[in-house]
């Protein structure tokens, strides 16, 4: 039976330049409690501006300019997203969605302690916690993804990228949130696809563990039929497909979904996945 | 210090790619290089508010040192001693000295003094700072590196009391000496930012490439990478000039350069030594003005030439007006909500 | 913590061939140009200057003339690690040393306090111009390149004129009042500061608007930065975001560039202390150079260069503290 955890309805954003530009088409979906619904499209296609527009996290001159996002709260409680104001929306952020970003090395800060950014998270949205309290939960976080306890006062750049990698995985997992929304757009190297591989086996491992769902948002079409429940295609804008990842991996119903899942080279060297 | 020259670094990815939406002005001219195409590319720099509007006081401060004969309505040291200390009137605009001189004709003639000796400054800095900052960015290794230990040094060495020592050793300085001075005290800065931008260029592909294709290493350095450095060496050149005019006014109001050489500091010198202060506001505040307001014209050219390198620093202020005229507020950090079915949603991204 | 021994083994052997060609440069300045009025100014003396003191002024100025060049460098340098820079011609033949130390203190406390309240101030406000970009903040920025083209010397007169001349304010002159002497008094210190507040002012005010610029265009880099975002990402309070976030990776450009800009600074505000006859480093060069006081200029210079190094110290500790990457060990 169906349980919604995200209920997005003719969601629109657009970037108020002149001309105005529909960065985000008319999107409606909805996203099932303990999901990981995978986004897919070329880079330039929205799905970027999609996840970021989810949380409000877009500056001006992006405007979301028609439809909801609703949150169904753990709680019972439904949350309009679209209605928050700015206190509201800082305290919802992190504590129900957070996410994971792409290219780890820039969105750590260089130059404070991976532990003080971990323990921003709690001092922030957790004010009752002791600094005792505080140093306990940051350092379980770094056992839980494997980066170890010691490594709380180390550096961004004392860290290797697949460490800092699981560190932002960490400090997403802080508050255990409902929704993680991983942003693993364009890996530039062979080693990025490496680490995003190793990175998704961790985090499906640790959504069993904790419960969360996942929007997951990456240009590589193969992993997602991977790893997703659903995936959705998306170009210009719009989401053309939605469908289970089985359903798109053996009955592609748009055409672009086809040339999509065409062009995508294997790593055994073979072309295209349909010829897997 | 690690190095922190912000200026070479491409713009990194932000958000999602589509947030960007300045233009990028930066990037380098297309590839067909005619003559023509590539002088008035190389002209774009000044193509914007800040630039134009510095050029055009400069060109005001170059046509009255030009023309100062005909503009000036006394000589320099014409004396009147019908009318001294005056204040401003009809036949002495700006007032009078002690010794009857028209102030006003002073700094007409002071204009000559500052423009030459800045210039010429400006061109001995700069080139100075080219062959140090291409050549130590280009090569590698203990030549850059020496190179560019060379340019710290004459960075922190300061340079003003060093001017002043070596200025007093000579009787009567040339206008040339005093220019070369304060070129070789201030070639420095440029020279660091000309490196770090070389050092940049030189992993460019068309670099590369043209290194590949076997091209001589002046033809590198003199077709390739020159054109692409423009804008900072035009800088580089704004700068020492504005340091060279500041270093010569300092100078004579000191009173290390002779007097024979009229600028605008030489006339602060004067004011300053025959009591002009307070009363005489007439004697010391548009000569004063008109360091300031030559400094200014100077800085906008460079904000210009900033703004054209860096088009963030442009994008910044523009689009934030811009947007401001459509309700939003580039300072929110959360999206604002337009939808047509809730207008009551409205504003709730611009509180803060 | 770790000790970056690369980065203090570079930075130091950079400083000691910057205080090496300081040296050098004041060891050939007088003997490239001056000379004849050194040997002037010794046989119009001729009786009255010690030989000791007669043999350090031939060796600053290279008058011995049987004595190749290496000998005379090597010379200068024992002289100058035995802490003797000559004799001051318009003093009474006092030891350089003696003259330059207790004008060094005045100018330390002056131009010491008011760059630094001129960089943390300047910083903090161009953070926070930067961060509320496009706002009506943007004004300050017009305004304080206009105060930083000015020439520092026609502020301070013009400070003078208006400040103490007419509205009478503060005094116009020197450290403290005419016929105290420098004790440890309450009454002491509240005339240094009614004597310090004006020049400080005006060099605050001179220098404020490179680092307001510097800063607010260090800011609109930053803020691009994806970690900008995430912090925004995690529901930080904006003021977290600026601070320690921003701002904190923002200045270090803005440090390294103190660094570098320090011996410009000194260079202006030497002429503010002949302004406003401040009995600092800058007006016994100033001066001496009318009185044409070789040895003295020589030692004020070296003094000048060496107090700006340490100063560049200082800065390189500050920065290293501040930037954990230049504690990398690893190379």
């Amino acid at each position: 039976m169906p349980d919604p955890l995200l209920t997005v309805h003719d969601f629109s954003i657009v970037y108020d330049v002149d001309p105005p530009v529909k960065a985000v088409k008319n999107v409606t979906l909805e996203l099932q409690r303990g999901e990981i619904l995978g986004l897919a499209g070329e880079s330039g296609c929205g799905k970027t501006t999609l996840a970021y527009g989810l949380q409000r996290l877009l500056r001006a001159p992006a405007v979301i300019a028609s439809g909801s996002v609703t949150f169904h709260d753990a709680s019972g409680v439904d949350i309009d997203v679209n209605a928050l104001n700015v206190e509201e929306m800082r305290r919802f952020r992190w504590d129900k969605i957070s996410m994971v970003f792409q290219g780890a090395m820039n969105a750590l800060n260089p130059v404070t302690t991976i532990g003080a950014q971990l323990d921003d998270v709690f001092r922030v949205h957790r004010p009752d916690l002791s600094r005792r309290e505080r140093r306990a939960a940051c350092e379980e976080l770094l056992e839980l993804v494997a980066v170890g306890r010691e490594r709380i006062r180390s550096f961004p750049h004392e860290l290797s990228g697949g460490m800092r990698q699981r560190v932002m995985i960490a400090m997403a997992l802080a508050l255990r949130p409902q929704l993680m929304v991983m942003v693993m757009d364009e890996p530039t190297t062979a080693l990025d696809v490496l680490v995003q591989r190793e990175i998704l086996s961790q985090i499906s491992m640790l959504r069993h563990e904790f419960g969360f769902s996942v929007i997951f948002i990456t240009h590589d079409l193969p992993l997602l039929l991977e790893i997703s429940d659903r995936i959705a295609v998306m170009r210009g804008g719009e989401i053309i497909e939605l469908a289970p990842a089985r359903e798109i991996w053996e009955h592609p119903q748009h055409e672009y979904t086809k040339t999509l899942l065409a062009s995508f080279p294997r790593l055994t060297g073979e072309r295209g996945v349909l010829v897997r | 210090m690690t190095t922190a020259e912000n200026l070479t670094e491409p713009a990194s990815v932000g958000s999602p790619e589509t947030v960007t939406v300045h233009s990028p002005a930066a990037t380098n001219p297309p590839k067909e290089k005619t003559f023509w195409s590539r002088l008035a590319s190389s002209f774009a720099m000044f193509r914007n508010p800040k630039s134009l509007t510095g050029l055009v006081i400069l060109c005001v401060f170059v046509a009255v040192a030009l023309l100062g004969d005909v503009l000036a309505p006394y000589g320099a040291l014409e004396k009147d001693f019908t009318a001294l200390r005056q204040a401003p009137s009809w036949t002495h605009l700006l007032g009078t000295t002690h010794m009857g001189e028209d102030i006003l004709s002073q700094i007409i003639y002071g204009t000559r003094g500052v423009l030459i000796v800045g210039f010429l400054a400006g061109i001995i800095g700069t080139a100075i700072a080219v062959v140090m900052g291409v050549v130590a960015g280009y090569t590698k290794g203990w030549r850059s590196e020496s190179l560019s230990a060379v340019t710290n040094v004459f960075l922190v060495i300061p340079g003003l009391p060093l001017i002043i020592i070596v200025a007093s050793q000579f009787e009567n300085p040339p206008l040339i000496l005093i220019a070369a001075v304060l070129a070789a005290t201030g070639w420095a800065w440029g020279a660091r930012v000309l490196r770090a931008q070389t050092m940049s260029l030189r992993n460019r592909d068309f670099i590369q490439a043209a290194r590949a294709n076997g091209e001589p290493l002046h033809r590198i350095i003199l077709v390739e990478m020159l054109p692409n450095l423009m804008a900072i060496i035009a800088s580089s050149f704004v700068g020492t000039v504005t340091a060279a005019v500041l270093g010569l006014t300092t100078l004579a109001f000191i009173g290390v350069i002779p007097i024979t050489n009229l600028n605008w500091g030489t006339i602060l010198f004067w004011a300053q030594q025959n009591g002009a202060f307070p009363d005489f506001w007439w004697w010391y505040v548009p000569a004063g003005l008109c360091i300031a307001i030559l400094g200014v014209a100077l800085s906008l050219i460079n904000f210009g030439i900033d703004e054209y390198v860096n088009p963030r620093l442009r994008s910044a202020g523009e689009r934030a007006r811009a947007m401001k005229k459509k309700g939003l507020d580039v300072n929110a950090t959360m999206t604002v909500v337009r939808t047509v079915e809730t207008p009551s949603r409205r504003q709730a991204g611009n509180t803060k | 913590m770790k000790i970056p021994v690369r980065f203090i083994a570079s930075r130091s052997a950079f400083y000691l061939f910057t205080a090496w060609a300081a040296i050098t440069i004041n060891f050939f300045l007088p003997r490239m140009m001056a000379g004849d009025p050194v040997t002037a100014y010794m046989q119009r003396n001729a009786g009255q200057i010690s030989p000791e003191a007669e043999r350090s002024l031939r060796i600053l100025f290279g008058l011995d003339q049987n004595t190749s060049v290496w000998e005379q460098y090597t010379g200068y340098w024992q002289l100058l690690f035995s802490g003797d820079l000559g004799r001051s011609f318009s003093n009474g033949l006092a030891p350089v040393g003696d003259i330059i130390s207790s004008a060094l203190p005045w100018t330390l406390g002056l131009v010491g306090i008011a760059t630094i309240v001129s960089f943390v101030l300047g910083t903090a406000t161009g953070a926070l111009i930067g961060w509320r970009r496009g706002s009506k903040a943007d004004v300050i920025v017009p305004i304080s390149t206009f105060f930083s083209t000015v020439p520092y010397f026609w502020l301070g007169l013009i400070a003078i004129a208006v400040f103490s001349s007419t509205l009478g304010w503060f005094p116009a002159s020197h450290a403290y009042d005419k016929g105290s002497s420098p004790v440890f008094t309450a009454d002491f210190i509240g005339q240094v500061i009614a004597h310090g507040a004006l020049p400080a002012i005006t060099i605050v005010i001179a220098s404020l608007g490179g680092w307001i610029l510097g800063m607010r265009n260090m800011m609109l880099t930053v803020l691009d930065e994806d970690y900008i975002t995430v912090a925004q990402a995690k529901g930080l309070p904006n003021r977290r975001v600026l601070w320690h976030y921003a701002a904190r990776n923002a200045m270090l450009p803005q440090l390294s560039s103190f660094a570098l800009s320090i011996g410009f600074i000194v260079g202006g505000t030497i002429v503010m202390e002949m302004v406003f006859s401040y009995p600092g480093i800058g007006k016994l060069l100033l001066d001496a150079t009318n009185a044409k006081d070789y040895p003295l200029m020589q030692g004020v210079f070296l003094i000048i260069t060496l107090a700006v190094l340490c100063a560049n110290v200082l800065a390189d500790v500050a920065y290293a503290i501040l930037d954990p990457r230049t504690r990398q060990t690893e190379a």
